[in-house]
Formats: C-alpha cells, structure tokens, sequence
C-alpha cells in the first residue's frame, strides 16, 4: 500500500478540495447562507419546522454537490435538468431519478410529484375553522383583494425580464402561502425553487415586522378603534356542507386548482364531519409533521452553490418583499372601503389578514387593533380573511397554472 | 452517467413576455380572482339565509308554543286528583309512560334553559 497515493486519493476524494477549484468557493458561501438560516430558524423562530429542515438540506447539498461530477452528492440538479428535457430519453423518467439519485433527489420526487404541498394543505384543512368565513362571507373579498401582491409582483418579474413562467412563480409569493408557492414553482419554474421557497417562508415569518408599519399608514386612529359586532352562529351542518361547496364551485372554475383545493376541503371535512376524528387528527398532526420533514429538506436540496448564487435570487427576495407589500396593502384598501360602504361597522385592520399566512396575519391585525383600543377584539373577525386568503391565493396559483402550465 | 452539461439545469423555463401582455394577464388574473371569490361569497349567503330562515323558523314555533301557554287559562284540574304543591296542572299523557315523560320535560328544560317548575306542559303524545 502507497501511504502518499492514498492519502491524494483521499484528499481528492474529499469535499475540503473542492472548496479550492472551480467555483468551490461559491459552495462555501452557500453554507455560510445555511448556517444564517438555522440560526434564523432556530434562535429567531422563523418559520422554524419548515426553515431548520431547508436549511439543513441547503447545508448538505452543499457539502455533498460540487458539479457533475460528484457522484456521491444526495443531491443533482443534473439528473432533474434531464427528466425536464423534452430532448433527452430520461424526459419525465423518475426511474432514471430513482436508479442515480442521491436521498435527497429521491425525497424531491414527492415535491416534483406534487405530493407534498397537497398533503400538507390536507393539514391545513384540518386545522382550519372557516365558521368566522361562513359567518361573514364578505371576508372573501378581503381574501381576493389581498392577492393583489401576487399579480403586481408577476407583472414586475416580467418588466426585470423573467419570462412568463418564472415571474408567475415569483408572483405567487404574495399569495403568503408556502405550499402553494412550492406547488405552483416545481409546476412553472422548478430551476427557482430555491430562492422562492426561502423568499416565501422567511417573509411569512416577517409579517408582524412587514405589515404593522403599512397598517399604520393606511389606516386612521379612528379607523383602527372599530369594534366589529360578534358574528352570528354558524351551525355543524353549515361547517359541513361548506367544503363541499368550496371543492365543488372552485374545481369547477379552475380544475388546476383540484390538487390544492380538494386536499384543503378534504381535510376541513374529515374535521367537521364528526364521524372521522381518527382521520382529522391524523392529517393534522402525524402525517403533516412526515410531510413537513421532507418538504423542508428536500426543497433546502435545490438551493445548491451553481443555480442559488445569482443577481436573480436577489431580484426574486426584491421582488416577493414587494408582492407581500402590495398584498396587505390591497387588503388593507378594500378594508377601508368596506369601513366606509357599512357606515364605520367593518375595521379596515382585518384586510391586511387576507394574506393568507394563518394564522399569523390574523394575530397582526388583533394586536394592531388592541394598541388603537385595547378593548378591541378582532381575531375571530381577521380569521375570516384570513382564510379566505388561502383560497384566494389556491384560485391564484390556478389561474397561474391555467396560463402558463403545459 | 450521462450528465448533460451544468449550464442545462439553469435553463429558464417558458418564454418572455412583453409588457402589455403582462400588464393584462395581471389584470384578468386579479379579476378571475375575485370573480371566484365573489361566487363563492354569494352561495355562501344563499346557503346562509336558508340556514337562517330554518332557525328563524324554529324559533318562532318555540315562541308561539310558549304564548299558547301563556295566553290559555290553567286546564282544569279534575276534582278527584289534588295537584302537588306548586303544581301548575296536570299534564295530559296519551300513549307515553309517567318515567319518560318525566325524562322528556326535563330535557325540554335543561335545553331551554328555564328551570322545570317556570315550564307548564298541557300534554305529552307520542307521535308515531
């Protein structure tokens, strides 16, 4: 055995060496990133059971990929260019994926698949009370004026020369709703997963920072001190019938929606039904914990040194503080017409909560409203828009689909 | 393997689009929003006024069950059966057991909220 042979066969071998050539440096620079974001995740509560498991997978695609030839990586963004190349044999071949995959390109298949944004909306449904929705349906225009983001943001893409694709999925993080942005960008522009899944979960952790200064600006004292009147009851068989419809009407209108939509309706049926708690506990708890280990890791997988570090990453972060921006100022607006058409009876304060991102724009809204007049009490009316935006945003998404899918 | 080359994997996907064309897609794409949601909105009220209108309903039957008991005068009370203290009548049984219909008023009670001895029923029938 020749000591000096194997010790530069080792060295070679390892990834300590690859930081030194071509464009290994760019690797060390991503796990400077990953580190940032655990320590957001972790220590500042971002977002953490999704941002910790993204991080984690940013970290080890980045200690494991450093270009085509590293056979041992868990992740390769090579083998997912292939299976989207209409030219190549291994088009849409997830046997090629599976046979030369790495743990991380086999985790990504149910993100490619589109699996696990459904199952965890399947989650969302069962966790999600819509009676504040059924008890005041005007919510629902709160919910769509909030997506106002998501199409001013698309049009801004496009204007900074992303093509149509691409600016639809960047778009899509005003919708505040990670899933469906993960769904909507493996679907349109999976060569941005990366940044936008990152961009969307890191704003949806800043929303107490990014919209008490807008609510402020929009709104007047007087306007912020509307106490709302409790809303009516809302009967089991309302809760009941009301995924139904929801799933029935949506679907309809946009079928794109049907993964997202049916999964959300499914689950707040298996909730309100009474006759499968076994189920709604399920989905809520155990399979959504699974599904949110390998959504996080392996979204964090795309996001390896070659594709991440670029101009456009710092265009799409630009880009999705703006969508989220014009969202809750669209809300925020409709809210106060609202206030003026009912005569000061609707707080303009619930609007910004059309957002979607539940149930924290819901929690903004109700703290807002409690520093104008601490006897004021708007959660269960915010939880209204609040839900709404997750339609809202599904129908977005659709629409997105609808255009710009194949 | 046969690895394509790295530059493959950043490929941008779809085509550009010019601005006016964004600018409407953007535009119909908000409408098409709210056009769902509106719709959504007003089958939301249909099913919500037929849901207040049952429960209206049944509150006014409630109501007019209690003025009838408010506006008739005590039934007689036959000579040969003495009433308990505070009775407020007897209440004619036709076809349901003393025990359940015992059990009957008290839940009657307990849903309406209103204690037993403040309630006065004139009869008990099952309905078959």
């Amino acid at each position: 055995m020749n000591i000096v042979e194997t010790l530069e066969k080792l060295w070679n071998d390892s990834g300590f060496q690859s930081f030194f050539v071509d464009g290994g440096w760019k690797n060390l620079i991503m796990i400077a990133i990953s580190c940032v974001l655990l320590y957001l995740g972790i220590v500042k509560k971002f977002e953490p059971l999704l941002l910790v498991g993204i991080a984690f997978g940013c970290l080890l695609v980045n200690l494991s990929y450093f270009g085509p030839e590293s056979t041992d990586a868990l992740y390769h963004p090579e083998l997912w260019s292939q299976f989207l190349d209409e030219e190549s044999e291994f088009y849409h071949s997830y046997g090629h994926v599976m046979a030369h995959g790495g743990l991380l390109d086999i985790l990504y298949i149910g993100v490619k698949a589109g699996i696990y944004p459904s199952l965890i909306f399947l989650g969302v449904g069962a966790m999600t009370d819509f009676g504040p929705l059924i008890a005041n349906p005007k919510s629902l225009l709160l919910g769509a004026a909030a997506q106002m983001g998501v199409f001013l943001a698309f049009f801004g893409a496009v204007c900074l020369g992303f093509t149509g694709n691409q600016a639809a999925s960047i778009g899509i993080i005003g919708g505040a709703d990670g899933p469906t942005a993960i769904f909507l960008t493996t679907r349109l522009a999976p060569e941005l997963l990366g940044p936008i899944a990152i961009a969307a979960y890191s704003y949806m952790a800043l929303i107490p920072m990014i919209q008490p200064p807008l609510m402020k600006l929009l709104t007047t004292e007087k306007e912020r001190k509307v106490k709302m009147e409790q809303n009516r009851n809302v009967t089991k068989t309302e809760k009941i019938i009301f995924p139904i419809i929801v799933a029935m009407f949506v679907i309809l209108l946009l079928p794109s929606t049907a993964p997202l939509v049916g999964c959300l309706m499914l689950g707040n049926l298996w909730r309100e039904c009474g006759v499968t708690e076994r189920l709604s506990d399920t989905v809520q708890n155990a399979l959504m914990n699974i599904v949110t280990v390998f959504l996080g890791i392996s979204v964090g997988a795309t996001t390896a040194a070659s594709s991440f570090l670029n101009i456009k990453t710092l265009m799409i972060i630009a880009l999705g503080l703006t969508a989220f921006a014009f969202s809750t100022i669209g809300g925020l607006l409709v809210g106060k017409l609202m206030y003026l058409l009912t005569g000061g009876k609707v707080n303009p304060l619930i609007g910004s909560a059309g957002v979607s991102a539940v149930p924290m724009a819901a929690r903004v809204s109700q703290m807002e409203g409690q520093k104008a007049n601490p006897s004021n009490f708007l959660l269960m009316h915010a939880m209204g828009p609040n839900v709404a935006g997750v339609i809202g945003s599904a129908i977005a998404a659709g629409f997105l689909l609808a255009v710009f899918g194949k | 393997m046969n690895f394509t080359l790295l530059a493959a994997q950043t490929a941008d996907s779809g085509t550009k689009m010019e601005i006016g064309d964004a600018a409407i897609t953007a535009i119909f794409g908000y409408g098409v929003v709210f056009f769902g949601l509106v719709l959504l909105m007003c089958v939301l009220y249909i099913t919500g006024a037929i849901f207040k209108s049952k429960d209206a309903k049944a509150k006014a039957a409630l109501e007019n069950v209690k003025k009838e008991v408010e506006a008739k005068p005590l039934a007689v009370t036959p000579a040969d059966q003495p009433e308990a203290p505070g009775s407020a009548g007897h209440v004619k049984l036709h076809g349901v057991p003393d025990k359940e219909a015992a059990m009957i008023m008290a839940i009657v009670a307990d849903k309406m909220q209103t204690p037993l001895n403040e309630l006065r029923f004139i009869s008990i029938k099952e309905v078959k």
